[in-house]
């Protein structure tokens, strides 16, 4: 790569195709049915999505609909406050699967269930279950206490934290499932060692558990972070955004803008994102790609 | 046999004051998925934990398809499972051809395109859908199933050419040497030693890519819209479109949806463990 061919006493190369050795040459080939979908579907989209978005009305308009403050302020309820929860929760069930119990064993099994199944109808199952007049949850506050249960998905606060708790739901196996791996990796002879001196639980997890899972941890929680900027279903098919458009986040109200057919407001809400998103990527990158 | 001590029994007990709660949780939805799906009509809206009438009806009004809103369930289970089979199919063709070209034929450029393929897996694939859409209806592909296969592979690729790429750089290079000295072409190194030794993370990556294009909502419920194309899980979001719909049938739908990718993770968990987890995080 290292020959230019501007200079007037440059060697003139070889065409490309006596340069490369044959097995470069099928190397190539076998990367080009990837670098076509990349161009087709990646590349292509992502440029004509900036070229829609290219005009400023596009920005004064979201920023003149109440609705995109409301679902930037969700968004970031949902990442900051949801994730955190559920990365928390994550590491601390770690523990809890660590232990060599034959039952818990056979709970790890089951608890991997809500990753297995698609999100859709579990979805809205619990969208059911929290139906003001004939949910089950309602029923059964109705059968016990004598008065009617609260709408749940009505109001957006309450509707809001539901999103949250499915989205929590849905993710949550799978999240710990990778801390466990963490946590299996630790050598059991730092904590036979520490037993001997006397350390308490919480002085194991301080000095032996989180130093060794910390990296692992932040990780985690970026990519999650990431990943839950994309989770369209859990708002999408529990509340529809409602009540009253009150409980969109960025990814479901870029799809109402397209439903709409307003895709410059559409990708102008996305675009609004990228300062977050851009640097969460960089650094998850670096972090892979080593 | 030794009794347990006093301080043994209290650990278990603490243990299960986390176990309980954790199963409940796990539980609740997919509990409430199955009763309404064995609950008659009317027991279904009555709020029991358990119907008075345990039956199968539901089910067979769903495979005889006699309702409204079941009419075309045969063909968008059939339609799901093409789409899924293909998408499998195509991202492992795709990914197993660039993870080769990458890791062992250290191709120029390659490094490029790896960083560009874990750059598309970190975009969120709500994001991408808006522009996604109205690629496909330049591309004239809007409402055909090619469009959803096309997108649902062009997702899966990236993580699938990420893990691959992780496994094919842990096989020693001496095993190429060695083949190229015993005068194999490049494609015999591909098909005879390659491919045997890297059948565990090919069958990790297959499973992923046919659960993650089963499960897929979102964009098939932008790419398609008529009713005998649509995948099940749109049909399932259809329910929703009416006021009375029928709520057992769409659990008993989304019940008999769900078994599948279930079934296939159990089977594969294996793999999917060993491969993905150490390819989703690597700290």
């Amino acid at each position: 790569m290292a020959i230019t061919l501007t200079g007037p006493d440059a060697v003139p190369s070889p065409p490309l195709s006596a340069r490369l050795t044959p097995p470069q040459v099928w190397g190539i080939v076998l990367l080009t049915p990837y670098l076509l979908v990349f161009l087709a579907f990646v590349l292509y989209p992502v440029c004509y999505g900036l070229w829609l978005a290219r005009q400023p009305a596009s920005y004064v308009a979201l920023y003149n609909d109440p609705i995109f403050a409301r679902a930037a302020v969700n968004t970031l309820i949902f990442l900051v406050i949801g994730i955190n929860i559920k990365m928390l929760i994550a590491l601390f069930l770690s523990g809890f699967f660590a232990q060599q119990r034959p039952w818990i064993r056979w709970l790890s099994v089951i608890f991997i269930l809500p990753w297995a199944v698609p999100s859709i109808p579990t979805i809205l199952s619990v969208r059911f279950m929290l139906n003001p007049e004939w949910g089950m949850v309602n029923q059964l506050i109705f059968k016990f206490t004598g008065d009617d249960g609260p709408n749940w998905l009505n109001d957006p606060a309450v509707a809001l934290a539901m999103a949250i708790g499915v989205h929590i739901w849905k993710s949550l196996p799978f999240w710990t499932l990778i801390l466990l791996t963490g946590r299996l990796a630790i050598s059991h002879d730092l904590y036979e060692a520490s037993d001997v001196d006397g350390a308490n639980w919480w002085q194991k997890f301080r000095f032996i558990t989180w130093p060794s899972m910390q990296t692992l941890y932040i990780t985690c929680t970026l990519l999650s972070m990431i990943w839950t900027l994309g989770d369209f279903n859990s708002v999408y098919l529990l509340t529809g955004g409602g009540p009253a458009d009150l409980t969109h986040v960025l990814s479901t109200l870029g799809i109402r803008y397209l439903r709409l057919d307003q895709l410059s407001l559409a990708m102008a809400s996305i675009v609004c994102a990228m300062p977050f998103v851009l640097p969460l990527v960089y650094f998850m990158m670096k972090r892979l790609s080593r | 046999m030794k009794l347990p001590t006093l301080r043994e029994v209290g650990t278990d007990a603490k243990l299960l004051l986390i176990g309980i709660p954790v199963f409940i949780w796990t539980m609740v939805p997919i509990y409430h998925m199955f009763v309404f799906a064995i609950s008659p009509k009317e027991d279904a809206f009555s709020g029991k934990l358990w119907p008075d009438h345990p039956t199968l009806h539901n089910f067979s009004i769903v495979f005889n398809q006699q309702h409204y809103f079941l009419r075309d369930f045969w063909i968008q289970f059939w339609n799901s499972t093409v789409i899924a089979v293909a998408v499998g199919a195509l991202t492992l063709f795709v990914a197993t051809a660039a993870a080769f070209s990458i890791s062992r034929l250290r191709v120029p450029g390659g490094r490029a395109v790896m960083n560009l393929a874990l750059f598309t897996y970190f975009i969120p694939a709500a994001f991408l859908a808006v522009p996604m859409y109205r690629t496909m209806g330049n591309y004239g592909l809007l409402n055909t199933h090619l469009s959803l296969i096309l997108a649902m592979v062009t997702i899966a690729s990236p993580y699938a050419i990420w893990v691959l790429k992780q496994a094919s750089d842990k096989l020693p290079v001496e095993l190429d040497e060695a083949a190229t000295m015993d005068g194999a072409s490049t494609l015999q190194l591909f098909r005879l030693v390659y491919l045997p030794l890297m059948m565990p993370s090919l069958v990790a990556i297959g499973t992923y890519a046919i659960l993650l294009a089963w499960n897929e909502y979102l964009y098939a419920f932008l790419l398609l819209s008529n009713d005998t194309d649509i995948t099940l899980p749109v049909a399932l979001g259809n329910f929703l479109s009416a006021d009375d719909s029928p709520w057992e049938l769409l659990m008993t739908t989304g019940f008999i949806y769900a078994l599948p990718p279930a079934a296939i993770y159990y089977a594969f968990k294996r793999y999917m463990v060993g491969g993905l987890t150490a390819g989703a995080v690597k700290s």
